[in-house]
């Protein structure tokens, strides 16, 4: 029996069409969840109270839920990690795409990517064993576990993803442009800061976007280089401790539903919207600098 | 449908086989977990009839279990609160909990620190962030570390109650996830001051005294050393014979109890 073209064609369509729907549902259920399971602890204490709270005693009598100094340090490691990983993903990425020689290209893209392939804990215990009691003994420090241990770690991680895509979109820029702008006189370098980097800025800017969130997500690094100080961290040396390693810490101790339990779902609550700010911003730039087909004759 | 029906005689053959082999279900503390596991380890190598899960789920969640009757020995390391014991009878559930081991807590500093000795009290008003040198101490003159566990960790409990009482510890210490990091951290740190179970202090740090005394066997069992705590069993008054036949090779000395002595911990009977 042969099957006509239409039905083949309708078949495939549902077939993706409820792939995309099973993946959406899936993620639907798990935000629902994690809000319905952070929700419990505002009974006890007020949104402000739990944001802005500079207190961190889940299990003191009477507790105390203030996860400001969580939130703070979160937004510092990734601030850190953006300055150190930012200029570095991007900068090798632009010698990948533009100056370096195919063979070249050809023996640093794997190894960047393999970078990327490096499992968190193993960025961790290095960080943890090798950089703390560097940094200790070169700064004259009381600890090597602070801002700038886990800045320089999760910038370790974030650059290859950064670097990777943006080579991508730096490669994808359409050659006419390039060959356009070295017609008109411009110089290798005035073409790459003039003409390549904007027109690949959407790229880029995922790039960016992608290993920030990264950084503000990632957990096992963080728990083991970070300190684990709940204080809003006050110098580059301090000691913090980000939101995902309190969750990571914790939540096994955590006895099932209990104020703490909803208190660390309330932070993933918290974390969950930071990355969807994170995105949504992600989205605007892309759309804003598309790049809209080279103009060829 | 022949099948089918075969199927099902199977599985319900299976089912009855299963039956016949006693099954023993354990959780609680994860600071008992270790020594549970060996001991379970050697009970069944010793009676093969046996089956026995362990799983570490923390005090809590082994006390919640074991009044709600959804798991046979609990373990603790902490004493059950009258609460949880009235729970438990509420629910027709009398539990009895057995000391089966004690635990010392230990002060730990690196082994480049020079202080040896530290009074309870002082002990406090380092955690609490109220001495902040190492020199009023009669230490070097160093900004101290304080290293501490996770506020939900027994230790931190355990410390929190035997040590700190009333106050808190400080918020800048840096809270570590496990035994293994706190160890870690003190070993490369000259100015750290934590504090760990006897049974995971090994050479890479130094254990101190507390008023005076060292932790041992001895000093925990005539209360002289304060950092200790009884570790628990918990089991319903009315248990299986095979859970009871357990219960007692935890508490044997020649069983359980040699076993504890040799994770660390300290056995109660000899």
């Amino acid at each position: 029996m042969a099957i006509s073209r239409k039905l083949k064609d309708d078949l495939i369509r549902n077939l993706f069409l409820v792939t995309a729907m099973t993946s959406i549902i899936a993620l639907g259920l798990i935000m629902v969840y994690l809000f319905l399971e952070g929700a419990p602890i505002f009974e006890h204490v007020s949104v402000g109270g739990f944001l802005f709270g500079n207190f961190w005693y889940p299990t003191a009598d009477p507790p105390e839920f203030g996860i400001l100094p969580m939130i703070a340090a979160s937004i510092a490691v990734t601030i850190f990690s953006s300055i150190i990983a930012i200029p570095l993903g991007v900068m090798t990425a632009l010698y990948l795409a533009e100056i370096a020689t195919p063979r070249m290209r050809g023996i640093f893209k794997p190894l960047v990517e393999l970078l990327a392939a490096l499992p968190s804990v193993v960025i961790g215990f290095f960080g943890m064993v090798v950089v703390a009691p560097f940094l200790q003994e070169t700064f004259d420090l009381n600890t090597g576990l602070n801002l700038l241990n886990a800045s320089l770690m999760l910038a370790f991680m974030s650059v290859p993803t950064i670097c990777s895509v943006s080579e991508d979109a730096i490669y994808a820029v359409p050659r006419e442009l390039k060959e356009a702008s070295l017609a008109l006189g411009a110089t290798h370098w005035e073409t790459i800061r003039r003409v390549i980097l904007p027109s690949s800025l959407s790229g880029v800017s995922t790039a960016i976007i992608l290993g920030m969130s990264r950084a503000i997500g990632e957990t096992m690094v963080v728990l083991m280089v970070a300190g684990g100080a709940a204080m809003i961290p006050t110098s580059i040396f301090s000691p913090l401790r980000p939101m995902p390693s309190s969750i990571a810490a914790e939540m096994a101790e955590a006895p099932f539903r209990s104020d703490h339990y909803h208190a660390l779902f309330a932070i993933g609550v918290v974390l969950f919207l930071f990355t969807l700010v994170f995105n949504i911003i992600a989205q605007h730039i892309a759309e804003k600098h598309k790049q809209v087909g080279a103009a060829t004759l | 449908m022949k099948k089918f029906t075969a199927f099902l005689f199977a599985i319900m053959l299976t089912a009855t086989v299963a039956q016949a082999q006693t099954a023993i279900r354990v959780d609680g503390s994860t600071t008992v977990l270790p020594a549970m596991q060996k001991m379970v380890e050697a009970y069944m190598k010793a009676n093969s009839g046996v089956n026995i899960t362990v799983s570490g789920g923390g005090s809590g969640n082994g006390i919640k279990a074991i009044i709600d009757g959804t798991t046979n020995i609990a373990m603790s390391s902490r004493e059950m609160k009258d609460k949880e014991l009235e729970a438990a009878k509420e629910k027709g559930n009398v539990v009895k909990p057995m000391v089966i081991a004690m635990d010392a807590l230990a002060p730990i500093v690196n082994p480049a620190n020079p202080v040896a000795d530290l009074k309870v009290e002082q002990l406090r008003d380092m955690f609490s962030g109220k001495i902040k040198n190492w020199k009023e101490v009669g230490g070097e003159d160093k900004e101290i570390v304080l290293i501490s566990r996770d506020t939900s960790s027994g230790t931190y409990e355990a410390w929190q109650e035997l040590v700190m009482g009333k106050d808190k510890v400080y918020p800048g210490a840096l809270l570590q996830a496990s035994s293994g990091a706190v160890l870690q951290v003190v070993s490369k740190n000259k100015a750290a001051i934590a504090y760990d179970g006897y049974a995971y202090v090994d050479k890479t740090v130094k254990a101190l005294k507390v008023n005076g005394v060292t932790g041992s066997e001895a000093t925990v069992a005539d209360k002289s050393y304060p950092v200790s705590r009884p570790l628990f069993i918990i089991v319903p008054e009315k248990a299986s014979p095979e859970v009871m036949k357990f219960v007692d090779f935890i508490m044997s000395p020649a069983g359980g109890q040699k076993i504890i002595a040799e994770v660390g911990y300290f056995p109660v009977k000899k």
